[in-house]
Formats: structure tokens, C-alpha cells, sequence
């Protein structure tokens, strides 16, 4: 009944045009015990991917993985990561006796939502990303974010993968059950001047915390040049040279983490030449450095959502300066204070300056800009507008566009109708 | 100090020694921006700024024209409180001595008289402003409208402690929007002489230029003992970005 209900929900949703936590809310008020009861049954359990940033990338690469070896593989691949969204992609996919058709689910999960989703289903693995500032006012603290993925990794039962570098998901490793495995992924040591782009160190001062040694469980990125990279394990062993779809060291360490916990998860079955063709094939999610060819010029949209995020975009893109516009709401999806925007350096802009700053906090953008002496253009808080002006002044440029979550909703959107590109929650399967 | 050599710039008005008190461990909501905005507006105004961060364990410095500090969380407070008692007989003199003070969330609880945590435990303020507050375990938080002696006055809010002021101890603001203080008295912050005390992020001093320029000439008037020379500012962009969020949260 829940199921058949969920599907409808499911039908009349896309028929409105969006809204994909509406199947699952359906379904949850109808049968709460949905999950547990559709999820129990998978061979290879229940991985949970979490953490503040790269959580749509990491789930997306660590699908690709486990699929190219050949696992049928559940997620919620439509950005819609709270519980109800799990449940959506789910209806979709199950049987009408509610048994889903599947050996493994990837489940990319928000750090406070994973732990409500444990309280359903116990994972089998969890893969911990990282803890920036994201959202203070809805998470409050970085402590308590910490706090979040701590309790996750105590209520997963076969294994955990953990950030080597981020001192507050490496220390996580204490706290696991007795007999769940812990493994690492992280950075060579060689490249770990490079660690400022990827996290934030001015809110760690775990002192007395000495990072663990890794072993030949754990990958570590080894970066060739800009775009060429390998996972490393122990000496010998190395996934790679593979170079991605997405740009920047981000991706990179997002592969690393996507490596790691495939390799975890799939042991002896594990074949290095399989990963690097996954991963090689992998498309940017939707607005994370995805491409869309505007007019026949390249435009690049990239998600912002807090200050690491941001400054991981601009080093990412800052050595090939094009046309920019910076669109940003605050929405509750968006995180509603826009502090955080003065704990981003802006400088790497100045050169060419910004075409335009658009969204609800249009005006906060420019004056961020203005403070670091960044040339802004152009001020207009409609995205609609901003966009029409932003395509049509700069036609002949690449372009790229730096926005927060639901103005990236709404400007994809629009993109999609302008140039015939599938929606949300319509991503082409690989 | 006779400004660029090239003679393109003006001399420089004078300098403006600005602290930042614990950068670190006490400036997680964009607080650094009050900072980088006086940096910028010293300069714009024609005047030199020297920008000191200060850490714990370090002497306070007791040239500072102008001190700045921030919200943290509960483990960055409890890595600054022995600095801050250590430091608390310098700030007091430096206060009653006339030296313009800005202090968001956290740093403004600790220049209170007392912290009361959710479990009854009395910490300590170096009692600068005559406020108590009192932990909660419900947090406010949203954006915020202020009145205040500079006009309007936008930022945002994010505590969890419910603060009292003293008898005659005056606030920044009265609330248009938001919760301030407490949620139930309309009052928002606190100011005794040049020392003010507030709860808004934002940062609150870029989008609240004619604040920003009140401290300003506070630390001029201080450090060189003559008025306050304004330069030209654009501030446009401030302006509207304020008037916006006005007009949404405030009719």
C-alpha cells in the first residue's frame, strides 16, 4: 500500500515539475518502518557517504566503482539527501512487495540526517569525508558537526573510511565498535603542503592528536601534474594514472576517497584497471564544475556552499580567469547568514573582475567584493534576469557561474530549458 | 609616515593601531570581515591601519587604538578564558581610558559580568559591560533589524546565550527584527563609553558603514588627539545591500 501510494506521489510530483522528498514523505507517513524493511536484505549492505563537503561527487565515483565490477548498486543520485530523499529514488526501484532490487545501496546522506537514517537502518560501512564550517546556523557548531559523524561510525557495523588529513574524522577512529575495520584515505605526504586548499585549518587545534600512520589498506592521492593523478596503497600498489571529468584537487581527493572505500568494501574483487575506467568516466554532478556548452561557449557551474568549498572553487579555477557571475541566496538550503562569504579571500578575481552578482544577497556579494577590491559590473538580485544579461553580453566568452544551492537550482533550471539539458532527479545512468 | 613616494597618494592622515583579539579561536562566523572593513575604510579615509592579531599566551598590546573580537564556539572560549583574565586588567584600563571596543557574540558575553551555563555554573566576564547572560538550550537565530544612534543597523544573530543588561547599562540597539538580547525585552547588545557589545554577525560592519565610521573616529580622536578627517566613500553598495534587508525583515 505505502509503495503503491509512493509511486503515485512519485508521478504526481514530476508532473508539478519537482519537489523529489514529496514520493518519500508520502511513503514515510504511510509505513515508517519502509526502509528498514526494503534495505535489510541487501547482500552487501547499506553505505552511508558523509561529511561536509564532496558528498555528491564521492557517492557519484563510488557507484561508478562498484558497478564497472559489476554490483547492482541503489542510490539516491537526485541530490535529495535527507531521509525522504532516500526513500524517493527508492519507490522507483522496489517491488511492490517492497524488496529492492539490488546487492548494495550508496547513500549519500547530510551529517545530521545520516544519524536520523541510523536510527532506522544500521549501516554496514560508513565513508566520513570531512568537518568544515557549513550551515552554522543550522548545525551551530563544527564541534557538533564532529560530534554527528562520531556517532555514525559508533553505529556502523562492519566498517569505517576515514579522512586521514581531517584531524576531526581521523580521531573518529577510536570510537568505532570492537571488530569494525577502520581504514584511511588521504593525501601523499609529498603533496601535503597542498592540504590548506582542501580543509580549513584555523578551527582545528586537536594538539595533542597525532595523525595515524597509514598502511597498504589506505589510499593516498599522488597528484602527477594538474590533472593527471594515482591512489596509492602501501609501495607497490597504485590505481592510476587517471585523469577526470571534473577539474581540481578536490575531485581528486574526492577519487581518492571513492578508491578507498570500493577497494574496503570489494576486497580480493577489487581490480585497480575497473576503478580507473569508472572514475574516468564519470560526469561532474549537476552544478558541481559541470560544463554546459552555452552557445556554442563553454559555461562551468559551480556550487558554493561555505568557505572551503568556496576557497577549494577559486583555487581550482582561479588560473583560468573567463567571465564570471556570482549568484548567491540564503535560503535554508543555502545556510540564511552569508558571514561566512568574509571567510573566503576573494583576490583570485580581481584580474578580471566579476560581469555580475545576482541572487537574494546580490548587494552583500559585491560589497564582499568590493572589500577585496574586486571590479563588479554589475549588481541584480533576479537570477532570471542576471542570467538572460550574463548569456547575452558575453556570448562569445566562456563563462562561469559560483552559486549557492537553490540559486544553482533555479539557474540550472533555467539553463536546462534554454538549452535542452535533462532536469534534476533525470540524470542519465551510466 | 608621508605616504607613497610617488606622491599619487596623500600623506597619510596618521596611524591606527586596530587588535583583533584571538582571530583563532574567536571569529567563526565571518567576524574577520569587521576587521578587514576598518583596514580598508582607514585606508579609504586617508589614514594608516596596523593590524595586530592577538593570541593567547601574548602580552595585550596597551597601544591598541581599536580592539575587535568575535564569536567562537565553547571550545574556543574555553581555550581564550585564561588569556582573557590574565589580559582582563589591561582591557579595563584600556576601556575606562576612553579605547573604542568592538565585541561580537562570545566576546561580548565574556565582557559581561557573569556566564551562567545551561547546568548552573558561574563563569566569570571581565565585567566591562554590566550584562549577565544566561545559557540556553535553545539557540536564537536569523537575520536581525536594529535602531540604533546610526540608523538602521542589519546583521545576523546565532547564540544560545540570553543576556540581561545591568540597571542603566544602555544597549546597542532596539530590535525591529529578530530576537537581540533575549527575545523579550527589544534590547540588542550593550554600550558603556566607547565599548560596545552586540550579538550580530553578518559581518556586521561592511553592510553598516555609518557604525563602522562612528568607530573610526572614536580610535582617530583617541590615537591622535585631533577631528576625525573623512575621505570620500561610495558606499552604494552597502547602502543597498542594507536597505534590502530592511525592507524584507522590517517593512
Amino acid at each position: 500500500m505505502a509503495v503503491t501510494a509512493g509511486k503515485m506521489a512519485r508521478v504526481a510530483s514530476r508532473l508539478r515539475g519537482g519537489g523529489s522528498a514529496l514520493p518519500g514523505l508520502v511513503v514515510e507517513r504511510l509505513d515508517p518502518r519502509f526502509l528498514t524493511h526494503a534495505l535489510a536484505d541487501l547482500s552487501r549492505g547499506v553505505v552511508v557517504v558523509t561529511g561536509t563537503n564532496g558528498k555528491t561527487t564521492t557517492t557519484k565515483m563510488l557507484v561508478a566503482i562498484l558497478r564497472e565490477h559489476g554490483l547492482t548498486v541503489f542510490s539516491n543520485p537526485t541530490g535529495s539527501n535527507f531521509t525522504r530523499g532516500v526513500i524517493s529514488s527508492m519507490v522507483a526501484e522496489i517491488t511492490l512487495s517492497g524488496q529492492l532490487k539490488a546487492d548494495i545501496a550508496v547513500l549519500e546522506l547530510d551529517e545530521a540526517h545520516a544519524l536520523k537514517f541510523a536510527a532506522e537502518v544500521k549501516p554496514t560501512h560508513a565513508l566520513l569525508l570531512n568537518v568544515a564550517r557549513d550551515q552554522l546556523d543550522r548545525f551551530a557548531e563544527i564541534d557538533h558537526t564532529a560530534r554527528l559523524l562520531a556517532e555514525l561510525a559508533e553505529q556502523t557495523t562492519i566498517g569505517v573510511v576515514l579522512n586521514l588529513n581531517d584531524s576531526f574524522v581521523s580521531r573518529i577512529a577510536g570510537r568505532v565498535r570492537t571488530g569494525v575495520s577502520v581504514t584511511y584515505f588521504g593525501v601523499d605526504p609529498s603533496i601535503a603542503d597542498r592540504l590548506p586548499e582542501l580543509q580549513e585549518a584555523d578551527v582545528r587545534f586537536e594538539d595533542d592528536f597525532t595523525p595515524p600512520k597509514p598502511t597498504a589498506a589506505d589510499g593516498l592521492l599522488k597528484p602527477h601534474d594538474e590533472r593527471s593523478f594515482e591512489v596509492r596503497f602501501g609501495s607497490a600498489d597504485r590505481v592510476g594514472p587517471m585523469v577526470l571529468k571534473q577539474r581540481g584537487l578536490a575531485a581528486m581527493i574526492n577519487a581518492t576517497a571513492a578508491t578507498s572505500a570500493a577497494r574496503a568494501l570489494l576486497g580480493d574483487e577489487f581490480r585497480n584497471g575497473v576503478a580507473v575506467a569508472a572514475l574516468e568516466r564519470v560526469e561532474p554532478p549537476f552544478g558541481r564544475g559541470e560544463v554546459i556548452d552555452a552557445d556554442g561557449q563553454p559555461l562551468e557551474l559551480v556550487l558554493v556552499k561555505n568557505p572551503a568549498g568556496f576557497t577549494v572553487a577559486l583555487s581550482t579555477y582561479g588560473n583560468t580567469p573567463v567571465t564570471t557571475m556570482v549568484a548567491i541566496n540564503d535560503n535554508y538550503a543555502d545556510g540564511r547568514d552569508v558571514s561566512w562569504l568574509y571567510d573566503v579571500s576573494f583576490k583570485s578575481l580581481r584580474g578580471k573582475g566579476v560581469a555580475l552578482t545576482c541572487g537574494v544577497r546580490a548587494y552583500d556579494m559585491a560589497l564582499r567584493l568590493q572589500y577585496d577590491e574586486v571590479a563588479v559590473a554589475r549588481v541584480e538580485p533576479d537570477l532570471d534576469v542576471a542570467l538572460e544579461r550574463f548569456l547575452t553580453a558575453y556570448k562569445d566568452e566562456p563563462k562561469r557561474i559560483f552559486c549557492t544551492y537553490t540559486a544553482m537550482m533555479t539557474l540550472r533550471r533555467n539553463l536546462a530549458a534554454r538549452y535542452g539539458l535533462a532536469n534534476f532527479g533525470e540524470e542519465p545512468q551510466p | 609616515m608621508s605616504g607613497d613616494p610617488n606622491g599619487i597618494h596623500p600623506p597619510s592622515k596618521g596611524q591606527i593601531k586596530v587588535v583583533h583579539i584571538y582571530p583563532r579561536e574567536m571569529s567563526i562566523y565571518g567576524d574577520l570581515g569587521n576587521t578587514r572593513c576598518l583596514e580598508s575604510r582607514l585606508r579609504w579615509h586617508g589614514y594608516e591601519p596596523l593590524i595586530h592579531q592577538h593570541h593567547p599566551g601574548n602580552d595585550f598590546p596597551k597601544d591598541a587604538h581599536l580592539v575587535l573580537g568575535g564569536g567562537g564556539q565553547d571550545s574556543g572560549q574555553a581555550r581564550v578564558q585564561d588569556d582573557l583574565a590574565h589580559n582582563s586588567e589591561v582591557l579595563r584600563e584600556l576601556a575606562a581610558d576612553g579605547t573604542a571596543m568592538l565585541m561580537i557574540c562570545g566576546m561580548y558575553q565574556l565582557f559581561g559580568n557573569t556566564f551562567i551555563t545551561i547546568e548552573g555554573e558561574r563563569l566569570p566576564g571581565i565585567g566591562i559591560l554590566d550584562v549577565t547572560t544566561q545559557g540556553n538550550a535553545k539557540r536564537m537565530i536569523g537575520p536581525v533589524v536594529l535602531d540604533t544612534d546610526y540608523g538602521d543597523v542589519v546583521g545576523y544573530e546565532n547564540h544560545s546565550g540570553s543576556t540581561e543588561l545591568g540597571s542603566g547599562q544602555r544597549p546597542f540597539g532596539r530590535v525591529k527584527s529578530g530576537m537581540g538580547n533575549n527575545g523579550t525585552d527589544k534590547t540588542e547588545g550593550a554600550v558603556t563609553g566607547s565599548v560596545f557589545g552586540s550579538y550580530l554577525h553578518g559581518p556586521v560592519l561592511p553592510a553598516n558603514p555609518a557604525f563602522a565610521d562612528a568607530l573610526i573616529k572614536l580610535a582617530v580622536e583617541r590615537a591622535l588627539g585631533e577631528p576625525f578627517l573623512p575621505g570620500q566613500i561610495d558606499d552604494e553598495i552597502a547602502d543597498q545591500a542594507r536597505l534590502l534587508q530592511v525592507r524584507r525583515l522590517a517593512g
